[in-house]
């Protein structure tokens, strides 16, 4: 259902960076795939590139069998793709139930908003009301975000780092809300993430390093602790995989 | 009589749809259009200015004044002098507000001294709207006034909205609060094309454990300019903050400074200004949930303009 080759993206700074590397890679209806490896290796930038957020210099994406490499993003969206931020933007003004309710295939549907906050773990009495700004804490708004998919009847949804500043309890709850998604709808499911629990989920593991895939490693071996560590450009196990800096 | 053109003012700056109930007074071009009191809320002319009293009795409680002025006159130069007596532990709701058609070249402008006291225990909501429109090349002028003394234990809210249309504005606002009392002011401004507003307020916070909150937010699109001076004076055990957000777009210009200025040990203030555009990452967001770009940026402005 969807194709990229050969997508390459570069930045023009003092030098010009590689993020991507030729990338080649198919993803199948109904499926789950989690895309892991160390910070700087470019899932998220390869997140970016599905929605539409960034362009790459070369290479095609191609959706249901259509060439969308020039589609923007409002027009991926209103196809069936969307993209759940890693550091989700905040809004003065913008109520939870605002978001919920634009992020509905039908807009000027109000019902449903309830349920699907009680899908990430919320109470509606407590959010719909509530500003989407800086008074949610990190993970209130992770959740927030994640609810924001699960209100889109998509094709193809790509989450990054969904556990990010998740606490444990509501980890829990967020790989339950994956499995749910799973049954009952015909999405298929990327999800940048480090966590064991989530990449156990997947039906395959997408390992990245440097701007490339790596292939032709098991699951097994990529779920050994410390595997993903080794991989990091400082070689430090240092336990910080998933923040900011390592 | 108040004709369709009044009608659309009077729903823009009072969201009223027809005559109120309750006591009101319509002013229009300058003259009285129209007033009704109740047993609780008088409102007399004032005989040696233009402008009425407005007398809530003490102990009133839910009940509401609507005072909209509406200038469809080019070239009229409208002045008045209002006072309103909230009594004591009375609770209800002011809601003020200008709109000006003006389809000529000359300008028409409107300018209100309201001057308010709030005696010990009242609590009053006061909303304020300005609203401009029409064709022709005049400008549309407003210029409020107002002056609030607080007493003891009583909590006022302002709110004070120009959405769109008016060309030149100076807003300013004083504030006195006596001990106990508590004020909440937002205030919302949207500037377009070549318009000009200036809003400066000032909260004497006198009396001990007073409190004032101040919200701005403000949105500032094309050549347009914005200038703001907040100055929260605490001279007694107090706290206060001011938080004041822009917008700025295009090739407008904001200019703000807020002041806290503390005359005690016991005042606490808080003072935080943002300029700047809207965020990439806003934009995107709602566009991934298939708003086109326009519509995102309309979304996010509505939002914070709300």
């Amino acid at each position: 259902m969807l194709e990229l080759k050969g997508i390459d993206l570069r930045v023009e700074a003092e030098a010009t960076v590689q993020i991507l590397e030729h990338i080649d890679l198919t993803l199948l209806e109904k499926k789950i795939y989690a895309i892991t490896g160390p910070n700087g290796s470019g899932k998220s930038s390869l997140a970016r590139v599905i929605m539409g957020i960034s362009k790459p210099t070369s290479g095609t994406i191609h959706f249901d069998g259509k060439d969308i490499t020039e589609t923007d993003i409002t027009e991926r969206a209103r196809m069936g793709i969307g993209y759940a931020f890693q550091h989700p933007p905040r809004f003065k003004g913008i109520k939870v139930r605002d978001i919920l309710t634009l992020s509905k295939a039908d807009k000027s549907d109000q019902g449903g908003v309830c349920d699907l906050l009680y899908s990430v773990g919320l109470c509606s009495q407590d959010y719909l009301n509530r500003d989407l700004d800086a008074s949610l804490s990190g993970g209130e708004i992770k959740r927030v975000e994640i609810a924001t998919i699960l209100a889109q009847n998509l094709k193809l949804a790509v989450f990054d780092e969904p556990e990010a500043g998740i606490d444990l309890w509501s980890f829990q709850r967020l790989a339950e809300t994956f499995k749910e998604m799973h049954e009952k709808t015909d999405t298929t499911i990327v999800i940048i993430s480090h966590q064991e629990r989530i990449l156990e989920l997947a039906d395959e593991i997408i390992l990245m390093a440097d701007g490339t895939i790596k292939r032709n490693i098991p699951k097994d071996e990529i779920l050994r602790k410390g595997f993903v560590d080794d991989l990091c450009a400082c070689k430090a196990n240092c336990g910080k995989r998933g923040m900011e800096a390592c | 009589m108040l004709n369709d053109l009044d009608s659309l003012m009077l729903e823009k700056v009072a969201e009223l749809h027809g005559v109120p109930e309750g006591a009101y007074n319509i002013r229009k071009n300058g003259e009285g259009a129209g007033r009704n009191v109740t047993a609780n809320i008088d409102i007399v002319t004032k005989e040696d200015k233009p402008g009425i009293d407005v007398i809530v009795k003490p102990h009133t409680q839910g009940e509401s004044v609507h005072i909209p002025v509406i200038v469809t006159q080019e070239g009229l130069n409208d002045m008045v002098y209002n006072t309103f007596e909230i009594g004591e532990e009375a609770d209800g709701q002011i809601v003020a507000g200008c709109g000006i058609h003006n389809a000529g070249e000359k300008q028409a402008e409107h300018d209100g001294v309201h001057e308010f006291f709030i005696r010990k225990g009242a609590r009053i909501r006061y909303i304020e709207k300005h609203y401009g429109q029409g064709e022709g090349t005049g400008k549309k002028i407003l210029n409020p006034q107002t002056i609030i003394h607080a007493e003891e234990n009583s909590v006022v809210e302002l709110e004070l909205i120009q959405i769109m249309g008016i060309d030149n504005t100076v807003r300013d606002t004083e504030v006195h609060l006596a001990d106990g009392a508590k004020l909440i002011v937002t205030e919302r401004l949207l500037t377009t094309g070549g318009q000009e507003a200036k809003s400066n307020i000032t909260v004497e916070m006198t009396g001990e454990d007073t409190s004032a909150q101040i919200i701005s937010r403000s949105v500032a699109q094309g050549r347009s300019r914005q200038d703001y001076y907040f100055d929260l004076i605490g001279r007694n055990k107090c706290r206060g903050h001011i938080q004041c957000d822009a917008i700025i777009m295009e090739e407008a210009v904001v200019l703000s400074t807020p002041k806290i200025s503390a005359y005690h040990s016991d005042a606490q203030l808080v003072h935080e200004a943002a300029i700047g555009k809207l965020e990439s990452e806003q934009l995107v967001k709602l566009m991934t949930l298939g708003l086109t770009e326009k519509e995102a940026e309309d979304t996010i402005l509505k939002g914070f303009l709300r």
